[in-house]
This record gives C-alpha cells, structure tokens and sequence, in this order.
C-alpha cells in the first residue's frame, strides 16, 4: 500500500519534469535534425510558465471547466497506471479525458476548434482498437489485467506480444501528436489549421493542456516499459533503453513526413489493429 | 524576472505588403537566424500570441482585421511593426486606399525600417519587444492593486496607463532598432 | 404469488379503463396513479422474494386458464389474417396460419400429457426485470401523458383522439412483459410473447393503422407489419423450440430444460429455436430492421420498445438460456449474430444524422452485446449481460424521452439541428448529456459493463468477438461524442424556451437522470446482492468476476467526482469572456464573419458522418448477409441432426 502512494505521488510530482524535459529533447533534437541550434532544454517549462502570466481571457463559461476536467482525469489514468490498478479502466479513463477535452474544443463553437475536435475524434476512432486488443494481449500473456500483477511478470511479454508492441509503437505517432498524424493539433504552426482543437484556449487553460500533454506521454512510455519487464534489473534497463529510443524514433518520424489525410490515419491504424493485434492475439491462445 | 520574455510567441500578419519583408520574417525563423534560439514560436494564432508582427501598410480592408487580432491578443502583448510600409506606409502612402501605418489603427512598441527589413533588425525589434513586454507584465500586476474598488474603470484606466508607459518607451526602441538596422547595413 | 397476479392483472385493468374514459383528466389521474402502483407493486414483489431469492409457483385453474390463453391465440391469429388480407400484406397471415394451428395441434395432443407442475416463478433475474418493466415502463407511460398531449396539437384538424386506444396498448404491453418475465411454463410464455409482438405491430402502426384511408399503405402500415411478419417468423421458433422440447424432453418448463441442459444432456435443439425467436424480438441482425422501422411511431412507443420492454424481451429468453449455450451450435449461432450485429450496427450509426436513428442503431449494437453474452454462456458473460441489459433500459429511455421533447420543441429529431441546445433547451441538453455520458463513458453503467464483456469474451477464449469489441467500442465512443459535442456548442443568442416543456415530461427526465446516476453508484450492491446469487443457482459457484470490488470501488469513486465537479464548477468562470478567432473579422456575435468581399457570412458547423466508410446500406448488407450465414449453417446442422435421428 505505501509503496502504491509513493509511485502515485512520484508520479504526480515527477511525471511533469519528465514529461517537460523530454519535450524540450524533442525541440533539441528536431531542430538539430533541422540544422538549426533549438531553443534551451527547458524551454517548453518557459513557455507554460509564461502562459500561466498571461491575461486571463475564454470564450464561454464552460470551456475551461471542460479542460480543467481533461487534465484531472489524465492525472488519475497516469495515477491509476501507476498505482498498478486495471489496464482497461486505465484506458477508459483516459478516453473518458479525451473526451473532455474535444467537448472543451466543441463548447466554444469556433470553426477552427471544431475541425480539430473532430480530427480528434477520429484519432480515437483509429488509435482506440489497437490500444484495447494491447490490453487483452497483457491480460492473455500474463493473466490479469492489473498493472502490478503484470509488473510480476517473470518473463518479458516483448517476445510474444512483439505484434501488439509494433503495433503500439504505431499508433503512439497519433498519441504523440507527431507528423504524419497530427491531425488534430500539431507544435508546428506551419502545417496547422490555425491551431487546431487549442485555438481557442489561451492563457492558463493552454498551460494545463501542454502539462496534461507531458503526464501523458510519460504514461504512454509507461506503456511501452511494461512491455520489457521480467522481474530483473537488466529488464528495466532495457525498458527505460526503449522508451527513450521510441521516443527518437518518434521525433525522426515527426521530422521525416508531411501530415497525411486522415483516410490515411484511420486506414493505416486500424489495418495494422486487425493484422498485428489480431494475429498476435491468436497466437497468444496457442502459446 | 518573468517568464514573458523567455518564450514569446509570435503571429506574423501581411496587411498589404510586397511579400519582401513577410520572406524577410519566415528567414527569422529559418537556420540561418533560427529564432526559436529564443523560445520564439510563430503560431498563427491571436490567442497564443505575445508578439504582434505586421508587414505592409493598413488599408480599409484589413484595418478591421489587424484591430481584432490585436484585440484578441492576451495581455501583456507588443506590437512590431515591420517594414517602412508598415511604419508608415512607405511608398504606399498616397494611395487612395492606404490608411498609412500600423500605428493609425493599435499602438505599436516598436517600429523596423527598411524596404525590405533586414532579419537582423528583425530580430533586435523583438528583443526590444520583450523589454516592453516585461514592464506591460509588472503593469498588469500593478493595476489590480492600483484601484481594486471598481473592476472594470480600473480595468480601462490601467490600460490607459500600459498605454502611456508604452508611448514612453517607443521612442528609445524606434532608434534602438533603427541603428541595429543601420549596422546591419553596415555590415552588409 | 398474489403480488405476481396483481402485477399482470393491474395493467391490464388500467388498460381497458383508459379505453373507456375518454377525457383529458381522467386518463392524466388513472396513469399517474396506475404507474405508482405499478412501481410500488414491483419494489414489493422484490422486497417480498429479496431473502429467498423467488421461488416457484404451480398456478390454481392452470387448465382453464391455458384453455382461455388457446381461445385468445385464435381470436389474435383471426385478427393478424384479416388485418393482413386488408391490407394486401400476407406475409403476417401466412406466418399466423402455420403457427397458430401447430402450436394448438400440440397442445391438444402430445402437450396434453405432458405434466406441468410450475407454470409460474420468480427468481433474481426476474426480479430485475420486474424493476425495469415497472420503473421505467411506468415512467414512460407518465411521460406520454404530456408528450401525447403535443403529438395530438401537432395533428391536423379533423384527426380523432386516438389516445385511449394508444394508452390501453401501452399498459396492455406492461401487462404481458410481467407475464412475460415470470412464467416458467413456455406455452404461456409463448402467449405473453405473442401479445408483445401484436402490442408493439399496433403501436408501430399508430399512425397508419385504423387511421388514414382504408388499404392505404403508409410507411407505418409498412414497417408496422414488417415488424409483425419478423416477430411472428421469432414466433414461428418458438413454437418449434416447445414442441422440440415436448418431444424429445417430455416437459414444457424453462426451469426444468435448463436442469437438463445442466446435467449434462443437449438440448441445443430446442434451445436454438427458442434463442433464434429472441434474436428476432431482439432486433438482432438480419431482423434489426423492424426496429429502426419502429421509429414512425409517437416517440414514448421507441421508448418503451428500445429501454424497457419488447427488445428486452428477446434478450432475457437468451440470459435465461445461457447455461445451456456456450460452445455447441446454439451457442455459437448466438455469440456470432450478437457480435456481427454490435459491430455493424455500431458503425451504421456513425452515419446517421437523425438523432432516432443513432438511437435505434446503438440500441441494436448494445442488445448485439448482451446476446453475445448470452451465447458465450459463462458466469462473467452472464453477469455482463444483465447489467448491460439493466443500465442499457434506464439510459435509453432517457435518451429516447429527451430526443422526443427535443423534436416537439425544436420541431427536428436531427442532430445538426442541435446546435448550441444548451443555451436553447439548458436542462433538457443536461438530461441528455447525462444520458450519452451513461452510454459510452469511463465511470458510467455502460461502460462498466462493456469492460466485463470484454473480460468474458476473453476468458472464454473468443478472439473473434474480443477484436470485434474493441473495434465496436471505437466506433461507440465516435458517435456518441460527436453528438455530446453538437449538445455542448455555445452558441450565443439563443432564445431559451425550455419553459415550453411540459411538466411530467421534465419530472420523468429528472427521475431517469438521477436513476442513471444511482445505478451507476449502486451497481457494486446489485451485483452482490442480485446478480451474483443468480448466477450462483444457475452456475454453481462463481469465482471470478470480471471486475474485482477494487475496481468497483475505483468506479464509484469516480462517479462520485464527476457528480462533485458538475455540481461546484461547471460553468463559473472569472474570466473575461471574449469573441472567437475566426482567422477574419468576427463581426462581433460570433455567429458571422466579414469574408473577403467586405460580405458577412454567417458560420455553420457540421459534424462528420463518413458515409464513404460507414454507410448504412454498406454496413446493413454486411452484416445481414454474415448473420444469416450463421443462422442458417446453425440450425440446418441442427434440423439436420434431428432428421437424421441424432438426438
């Protein structure tokens, strides 16, 4: 029990500076992949630091109450997560989260938002299968679909879940927000529809989106780590190797691709649920 | 010292310019001068923005248009005016639809000569920018405890005030960015 | 035993005296009173059997009253020929002259000797459908008194008042349900079915039947009997299920077919056509299309037919059924028609734009779920079922009764005419935020139990039907946040008439809200004390659920905060509220734009549809054609065995 609050609060405390610091990597490196030198490391705690100073300004009386809820639910799945608690409610919280925040984006009724809701909408239409048959996959490989129980785990789940881990590698593009599927709301001006869901959020309500964005990428590495554990030191090693190295994988492919259709991001990501995720869960039955 | 003027976003605004100091911003943001060094984002949107940059002069058609960008703008903001165009409409300015310069329709903090504007000025018209920036931040945080009685006078008075400290503050960053632009031409 | 009576007897009383008064006020008085009754007489039922967990009753005079139940099947059967014959429509007569006849050559004959010793019972789950057909048939009953109110203003000059004739179905409806959920013998059941199917032909055929010129063919008169020749095809199996039943087990009781199937002897045949005639009544796919034909009909008949009653009807006969379902052809026929259905109707509802229909199509995906469940046939499933089937009736009939009050108010069932609703219709776009949050979202029923699915699917092996929820639960999420989104626009300049409503509807709205949310808060204490012992009689022990008390905690935790946060900060700001970006000159109202003419142009905001990928006829054809590939392969292996004397 205690050792679950420390791991809540650890990442409560924590996953902002991770999730803060491995952003600013991301611009580092973008830029240096870009031929430029890039803003300082922690430029993107400047940046919602500065928001925070900003005046405070919102289109409707309910906008910010929306974001207030997405950024409190994306707490409590990355909590839940890492308290060891049920996969699938982790999972469905943070849908219930995103839902909140493309209802922030609708409430406010402006074209620009309303485009990136949708193209949020759709994003979960395409991620959400592949992070589900994941889940099952966890469950079918190690017997249950708690976080702790998984974390148990004497063997690495990678070797037989290598379908569903390729598969989630995949749809973490649309997670991440990175080129060719950021569709609904992209860090880069030039290839955004002003700016997409978060047009209309400025100020502090921008900043809670940004840090809500942080917890949910160390969440989402999280994830990738629970594929590599086995009980051993060296399996940890390795994991927290990986996350990082998906992470680079990430920004390269963000620095390689212009944004697709959205055909493309539905198709791309549902074939590869149907395929990988069917296939390796099939063969996790006659494992 | 605030975080105002380690990450100021810009949106970038061509009202009827040549399109010579608009490539003369975006080269800014490029490798070569890579202003995101900075923390500067140019973002395309009037409610993230800090910095406000017009290229070309104001005509009856966009005078609408710059003014709610302006307008929607959070505080603490600046307003760059880029571009003799912009500064006061160049040699536009007997044109039958020209208004003149930025400043005939918001206030703007600091002006960049030149046709086109050389990058380098550019930029030093930012960093002038964020001083002012900085001060318009302390104002805000003044202003509340300034006169709490009444919200929104109050409100209206402090802008009143930011104004004038903005007034002030123009003429030492005009030069300012002025002489950088001489020595950029110096150097060129 | 006299409660159970009572619960048949009432409505039935109430229905012919609604048929009789004619005036305004009476009916307002008899249905209001009449459903406290109702809901009072189903909590005593409960209260009654809550520590015995029910029991069965043999029935005095059960010979007379069978010979009655024989009389009335005729006189029905009598009807559905003329009224076929009438109106040119003779696929319903046809399906009546096979069935009646057979089902009264049995019982004469071979059913004459067969002993039934229980005709009537109560157990667990009956008492859970005794709740839904009480509380919330009773509510929607209340609710149409004002809605019928409006539909009859909306009528033109010259219509009679048909209300009494409207209301006498609605309570004749309740009536045969209860009858319905607690017989044990399935020649009565049979009966109460057949009543449900003529009930809801007649509540379909509201506006065409009876009513406009004679032998004219309305879309009501359509889809009234399209409704009626597919509940009678269901009929048609049941028959052949009892008479199966009767033949090769000697018995007619439920009770005792499933202690058979227990021990251990097949009785997939029987348990096939009973379970295909639930398919029927379920709207399972190919037969979902009388449900969305149901939709002509005044909006409370969706209500009832969708939530409470009628659909519900199928699925229960298949829950009953699970423990002899599983991995036989049965059960597979099941599993596959339920998840092929989940799936397809799920995605045809990402392309519909009339807000009855998105409805009528998640009713159809989320009943495709509970049959599933039944076919899997495992304790988990089981008890995913039931809950599925008790949050599913009290969130739809919300959903139904707001969508209903929204189109007499806003004179549109679309959802792109639900622009900025909340400034318009502020409380009624409340209820039906509640009511679409119930139905996909995290803390909520449906969710919960969509997550036990998912765990039952995957314990009971079923690879196919776990990707086919994970992909159906995607689509769920699309469409019904597109939806909530539209209700949540705030649109400025809305004038708000929300005063316009009438009274019982905003009473029953509220009392289907809170419901939702108390279902939601209490459904850990109707799992333990409810289903789970159900399950026990029925299965042995049940070991593992598929959500642990942890996980149940956790939940109602988390509803508990959403309620929290609504009620302290949804809509406080201190912010200064501004005008939107609109990459132009916002012309100040939010609602138009200066373009590049120096013209206005006012903004319109659509939602997407992508009828490329998930049209409705693409989808309906898929999905009809894979389901009755399974029908048919099930049972022509099935009949075949008979034949050739495999039994």
């Amino acid at each position: 029990m205690v050792k679950v609050i420390i791991c809540v609060i650890a990442y409560l405390v924590l996953a902002p500076f991770v999730g803060g610091i491995l952003a600013g990597l991301d611009r580092k490196i973008s830029a240096r992949m870009q031929g430029r030198v890039g803003p300082p490391i922690l430029q993107p705690f400047y940046d919602v630091l500065k928001l925070t100073e900003k005046e405070n300004i919102t289109v409707n009386r309910v906008q910010d109450f929306y974001v207030m809820c997405f950024f409190i639910f994306v707490l409590v799945t990355g909590g839940l997560f890492f308290a060891g608690e049920n996969l699938l409610l982790v999972m469905f919280t943070l849908t219930l989260a995103s839902v909140f925040l493309i209802i922030a984006a609708f409430s406010s009724n402006s074209p620009y938002s309303e485009v990136g809701a949708e193209r949020e909408l759709l994003q979960m239409l395409a991620y959400e299968p592949m992070v589900l048959i994941t889940c099952v996959g966890f469950y079918m490989f190690t017997g249950s679909f708690q976080v702790g129980q998984i974390m148990l785990s004497t063997q690495m789940p990678l070797p037989y879940l290598i379908g569903l881990f390729i598969g989630f590698v995949f749809i973490l593009t649309i997670k991440f927000r990175k080129s060719p599927f950021d569709l609904s709301m992209s860090h880069h001006a030039h290839q955004e529809l002003v700016a997409g869901l978060k047009t209309e959020f400025s100020g502090k309500t921008l900043a809670l989106v940004e840090a809500a964005h942080w917890y949910e990428n160390v969440f989402l590495l999280g994830m990738v780590f629970l594929f590599f554990v086995n009980g051993q030191w060296w399996g940890y090693v390795i994991g927290a190797v990986v996350c990082l190295g998906t992470y680079f994988l990430e920004i390269l492919i963000d620095n390689s691709f212009a944004r697709m259709k959205w055909q493309v991001a539905i198709n791309s990501a549902w074939i590869v649920a149907l395929v990988l995720g069917t296939v390796n869960l099939f063969m996790l039955l006659f494992i | 010292m605030s975080y105002i003027t380690k990450s100021p976003w810009v949106i970038h605004y061509d009202g009827s310019s040549c399109n010579g100091c608009d490539i003369e911003v975006l080269a800014c943001l490029m490798p070569m001068y890579d202003v995101e060094r900075f923390g500067v984002i140019n973002t395309g949107n009037p409610k993230h923005a800090d910095v406000f940059l017009v290229t070309g002069s104001i005509n009856e058609q966009n005078k609408n248009v710059v003014k709610q960008i302006y307008e929607q703008m959070p505080e603490p903001k600046v307003v760059v005016a880029i571009g003799i165009c912009a500064c006061n409409g160049g040699i536009f300015k007997e044109c039958y639809n020209i208004l003149g310069g930025v400043d005939t329709v918001i206030p703007v903090d600091a002006y960049v000569p030149g046709c086109a504007a050389r990058p380098e000025a550019i930029i030093d018209a930012v960093v002038a920018g964020l001083g002012i920036l900085e001060q318009k931040r302390a104002a805000m945080l003044e202003a509340p405890k300034a006169a709490p009685a009444v919200e929104e006078p109050a409100a209206e008075e402090a802008e009143e005030a930011e104004e004038a400290a903005a007034e002030a503050e123009e003429a030492p960053v005009e030069e300012a960015a002025e002489e950088a632009a001489e020595e950029g031409k110096e150097e060129a | 035993m006299s409660t159970i009576i009572f619960l048949i007897g009432f409505p039935f009383i109430v229905a012919l005296a609604l048929l009789v008064l004619k005036t305004d006020t009476a009916r307002d008085i008899i249905v209001k009173v009449a459903s406290i009754v109702i809901i009072a007489a189903s909590i005593l039922l409960v209260v009654q059997n809550f520590k015995s967990g029910g029991e069965y009753f043999s029935v005095k005079y059960a010979e007379t009253i069978g010979t009655v139940m024989m009389v009335v099947e005729v006189c029905l059967a009598l009807m559905v020929v003329i009224l076929g014959f009438k109106y040119k429509r003779y696929g319903a007569p046809l399906f009546a002259v096979i069935q009646t006849p057979l089902m009264i050559w049995f019982e004469l004959t071979k059913g004459h000797h067969i002993n039934v010793s229980n005709q009537m019972y109560i157990d667990r789950l009956s008492m859970i459908m005794v709740l839904i057909i009480g509380i919330v048939g009773s509510l929607i009953t209340v609710y149409a008194i004002g809605y019928m109110k409006d539909f009859q203003h909306h009528q033109k000059e010259g219509v009679p008042d048909r209300r009494p004739w409207f209301f006498f179905l609605m309570f004749l409806f309740l009536s045969a349900m209860f009858g319905l959920v607690m017989s044990n013998n399935l020649i009565w059941m049979y009966f109460f079915w057949e009543i449900t199917s003529l009930c809801s032909f007649f509540l379909i055929g509201f506006n065409g039947l009876f009513h406009k010129k004679e032998n004219e063919d309305t879309i009501a008169t359509r889809n009234a009997f399209r409704a009626l020749v597919m509940n009678l095809a269901g009929g048609l199996g049941f028959v052949i299920g009892i008479i199966l039943l009767g033949t090769y087990y000697e018995t007619l009781e439920l009770s005792t077919m499933i202690t058979i199937g227990a021990m251990g002897y097949s009785v997939v045949a029987p348990a096939a056509f009973l379970a295909f005639a639930g398919i029927t009544k379920a709207a399972q796919m190919p037969f979902n299309s009388w449900l969305l034909g149901a939709m002509v009909a005044p909006t409370p008949t969706s209500a009832l037919l969708h939530s409470s009653t009628m659909v519900k009807a199928g699925v229960f006969i298949i829950i009953k059924l699970a423990p002899v379902l599983g991995w036989n052809f049965a059960g597979l026929m099941v599993m596959m028609v339920g998840g092929i259905t989940f799936l397809m109707a799920s995605f045809c509802a990402i392309s519909q734009t009339n807000a009855k229909k998105v409805l009528a199509y998640s009713t159809v995906a989320n009943l495709g779920l509970i049959v599933a469940c039944g076919g899997v046939g495992s304790a988990e499933a089981v008890w995913a079922g039931i809950m599925l089937i008790i949050f599913h009736a009290v969130t739809k009939s919300l959903l139904f009764l707001c969508v209903g009050t929204a189109e007499h108010q806003i004179g549109s069932r679309d959802i792109e005419d639900m622009d900025g609703l909340f400034e318009r219709l502020p409380k009624l776009a409340a209820f039906m935020l509640i009511g679409i949050a119930g139905m996909f979202l995290a803390p909520f029923g449906m969710l919960i139990s969509k997550w036990a699915t998912m765990v039952a699917f995957v314990d009971s092996s079923n690879i196919l039907l776990v990707v086919i929820i994970c992909f159906g639960s995607a689509a769920t999420a699309f469409y019904w946040t597109k939806w909530m989104g539209k209700l949540s626009a705030t649109m400025a300049g809305q004038e708000n008439i929300q005063k316009n409503v009438h009274g019982e509807e905003t009473f029953v709205h509220t009392v289907l809200s809170a419901l939702t949310v108390i279902v939601c808060l209490g459904f850990p204490f109707i799992s333990s004390s409810m289903v789970v012992p159900y399950l026990e009689d029925g299965f042995g022990s049940v070991e593992t659920l598929a959500l642990s008390a942890n996980n149940m905690i956790i939940d109602c935790i988390m509803v508990a905060v959403l309620v929290l946060l609504f009620a302290f900060f949804f809509g406080r700001t201190n912010k200064k509220i501004v005008p939107l970006y609109m990459a132009g000159y916002n012309m100040g109202d939010d609602l138009t734009f200066m373009n590049a003419m120096k013209g206005e142009t006012p903004v319109s905001l659509r939602n997407w549809y992508m009828e490329s990928y998930f049209g409705e006829t693409k989808m309906n054809v898929i999905g009809v054609a894979c389901t009755a590939v399974c029908i048919v392969a099930a049972l022509g292996v099935i009949v075949g065995q008979i034949l050739g004397g495999g039994m």
